[in-house]
């Protein structure tokens, strides 16, 4: 069946025999409860198996034992269908996405009650997001109708109901808005007239969908397009009246892992979770035939050719995930030359060298290449998705490195994009105009590296690139970055905490808080906004740095410093003569743990438990000659 | 489908649906001899079987059932 890839989660790998065993002793796991419970989410699951696993998540919870590394998040869940079944469904699968899911369940059918009124369990609650999980079904609209003017009536109100569900929650629990789109049902009234008139179900489902989307777009709040999915799987398949009465199901029951992977990747980027670095095998991934084997004139990459073309959808794919921001590096069991030569010289080939930022073509093991390339673009391991047609170097580097995403491939290379594509490793909640150039910076920061081991000295080098930095508070237009970055920074990030766009709003204007998105450019490019400040005041002439985070592609440059000089200036200028720094350690920021004392701050608190003190007064801070001009400031 | 042959698939579907290695399915056995055995699970043993016969099962056909020797003979029906 063409669907299985959808269906049956195709890119994941099967799930072992034992596996509900395997759920049973999961709390004697030696690589750590929350990483184990990870793992076996990680195979392809189905709805049994998703609901003994959530079962195991739920025992580990009422124990009170740590599901670290994975991350806590409190989803609101309103519907007009029963999600009794979904709900262990999401609760596994969120594991699979490095996500710690608690679930507060609305009423039945009960969504208007549920966010309006402001002492209701989900607004009490106040979840980090709320999933508006309602239908055609639960829209006050769709009877078919007579005449355009009701017609458009009933778009309206169906927007209208969503607008003040939407609005509700905001007001009352302040949570992102998780909103889905509609799948149209396969019947029609006319037949294919459907499409042509306006009144006609069909119609109206398409006018509310675009009406929705217009609700998101622009806004912090976030679309799950289920409309998509369905037409995805085919609305046939999809909608299913016989589980709609035997149990109120809003979907047909194949279909539950598949929506709640959705929803959970769509959790996940909100979290930050979503990778940024596809790393692609060679030799029959990007290519039929192997290199060294069949030379030049042997691959398969020609275009109009039948086997080329499989490989060149790949690349293109590969090619429009560059585009918009996603880092491409390679990793052959080859060796280096030969495995150059097509990019440089076969006529086929869409990849080009100049758009791969590491290329690790030698005869070392995988995973010791994929640790490399994760050195050498200063991105975790969990950023990463590993694509190889050979099984065997697939499971070496799921056992070696459990933290990157490697896809199951089926065995005919027309559908390696698309099965790439259906598993979504790079799903984004939202694109600014600054994710276009990511790839390029991760990639000038590796010939960074380069260029830095030949000139005369660090310091000499950062001179000749005219740095010049410019800071700005946190303002309108900022803030969708400000968000991302604050969401998405791991690494340099002393406290990894998570703001959303409507509390990151709420800074600008409060005279609590002193905020810092700087922008950095130099010679090369610029790298736009590349770190975050947010100090707020605790007692008298004393800011807390609350959040301080960095992008890793402009680490050694002195930025830290720079920062730090700025900070001191404007709160000596307010009155301000003790800064505050905490580092709070996570398995992803070990880069930062020196970051206070390195800037000349006294350690005063260690609690035992990873969160470590620091103490600066202002008066006392000094600063050598930084090679970065500031070119604009604030007053 | 032989009798036989559909208890001995409906106590696989019947373990992995209550996780219970030791459940052994006859046709007398009701909703009150099995621990766990709520509406709720009831409908995932429903959706289960649906599954694993390529089969579907109405709301009045799952309502009318009384144990599992009816069901075993409303799954010998769809074929």
């Amino acid at each position: 069946v063409t669907d299985a890839l959808y269906t049956n989660l195709g890119w994941l790998p099967k799930a072992p025999v034992d596996f509900r065993r395997r759920c049973r002793s999961v709390d004697e796991a030696k690589m750590g409860l929350g990483s184990a419970l990870r793992a076996l989410a990680s195979y392809s699951l189905d709805q049994n198996q998703l609901f003994h696993l959530a079962k195991a998540i739920e025992r580990a919870r009422e124990a009170g034992r740590t599901r670290k590394p994975l991350v806590p998040f409190r989803l609101g869940l309103l519907s007009n269908a029963t999600v009794d079944l979904l709900v262990p469904a999401l609760i596994a699968t969120a594991a699979r996405h490095g996500i710690d899911l608690e679930i507060i369940q609305g009423g039945y059918d009960q969504t208007v009650q549920e966010v309006l009124s402001p002492d209701s369990k989900i607004n009490q609650a106040k979840p980090d997001a709320v999933l508006v999980a309602i239908d055609h079904r639960g829209l006050p609209f769709l009877n078919p109708l007579s005449d355009p003017i009701a017609q458009k009536t009933a778009v309206y109100g169906a927007l209208d109901y969503l607008e003040t569900i939407r609005s509700a929650i905001k007001a009352n629990s302040g949570s992102t808005c998780i909103l889905q789109t509609i799948p149209p049902g396969p019947e029609t009234l006319f037949g294919n007239l459907d499409a042509v008139l306006p009144e006609t179900p069909t119609r109206m489902v398409q006018e509310v969908n675009a009406g929705i989307v217009a609700m998101v777009s622009g806004t912090a709040d976030v679309l799950l397009d289920v409309a998509h999915i369905a037409n995805t799987v085919g609305l046939a398949n999809w909608h299913s009246p016989t589980h709609w009465d035997m149990a109120k199901l809003p979907f047909s029951d194949d279909y539950c892992p598949l929506y709640a992977e959705h929803v959970c990747r769509i959790i996940g980027a909100l979290r930050g979770k979503s990778r940024r670095c596809l790393i692609l095998d060679l030799d029959n991934t990007l290519w039929g035939g192997v290199i060294g084997d069949d030379g030049l004139e042997g691959i398969q990459i020609a275009e109009g050719d039948a086997t080329g073309e499989a490989y060149r959808a790949l690349q293109r794919f590969a090619l429009d995930l560059r585009g918009r921001g996603i880092v491409l590096a390679v990793c052959s069991k080859n060796e280096d030359e030969i495995a150059r030569l097509p990019f440089r010289k076969h006529p086929g080939m869409l990849l080009r060298e100049n758009h791969i930022a590491v290329f690790q073509a030698n005869w070392k093991d995988k995973p010791a290449n994929i640790r490399a390339i994760s050195d050498a673009l200063a991105l975790g391991l969990e950023s990463m998705v590993f694509l190889d047609d050979n099984p065997v170097e697939r499971e070496h580097v799921r056992q070696e490195l459990p933290e990157v995403a490697v896809p199951e491939l089926p065995a005919d290379a027309a559908l390696y994009a698309r099965t790439l594509s259906a598993a979504g490793y790079f799903e984004a909640i939202f694109f600014s105009r600054e994710d276009v150039g990511r790839a390029d910076f991760y990639q000038d920061n590796a010939r960074r590296i380069e260029l830095q081991r030949q000139s005369g000295g660090l310091d000499a080098y950062l001179r000749s690139v005219n740095m010049e930095i410019a800071f700005q508070p946190f303002d309108k237009t900022g803030r969708a970055r400000i968000t991302q970055l604050i969401n998405k920074s791991n690494q340099y990030n002393l406290t990894t905490r998570r703001y959303t766009e409507a509390e990151v709003s709420k800074m600008e204007k409060d005279p609590a808080f002193f905020t810092l998105q700087v922008r950095l450019s130099d010679t090369f490019r610029d790298n736009g906004m590349i770190s975050v400040v947010i100090c707020r005041e605790d007692g008298p002439g004393e800011w807390e740095i609350d959040t301080w985070l960095m992008s890793c592609r402009v680490l050694g440059r002195c930025v830290e410093h720079m920062v730090l000089k700025h900070i001191t200036e404007q709160a000596k200028k307010r009155g301000i003569h003790k800064l505050k720094g905490k580092y709070i350690r996570t398995d992803r920021n070990k880069l930062v743990e020196d970051h206070y004392s390195k800037l000349g701050f006294v350690q005063v608190g260690d609690d035992g438990n990873g969160c470590y003190s620091y103490e600066l007064g202002v008066e006392t801070a000094s600063f050598e000659d930084i090679p970065i001009a500031v070119v604009s400031d604030i007053a | 489908v032989d009798t036989g042959g559909i208890y001995s698939k409906l106590t696989a579907i019947f373990r992995e649906v209550f996780d219970d290695e030791t459940l052994v399915v006859s046709p007398a056995l009701t909703a009150k001899d099995v621990p766990g055995w709520d509406s709720l699970r009831n409908i995932r043993l429903m959706l289960t079987v649906e599954k694993a016969y390529g089969i579907r099962l109405t709301a009045s056909e799952i309502g009318k059932l009384q144990d599992v020797g009816d069901l075993a003979r409303l799954v010998q029906s769809k074929f």
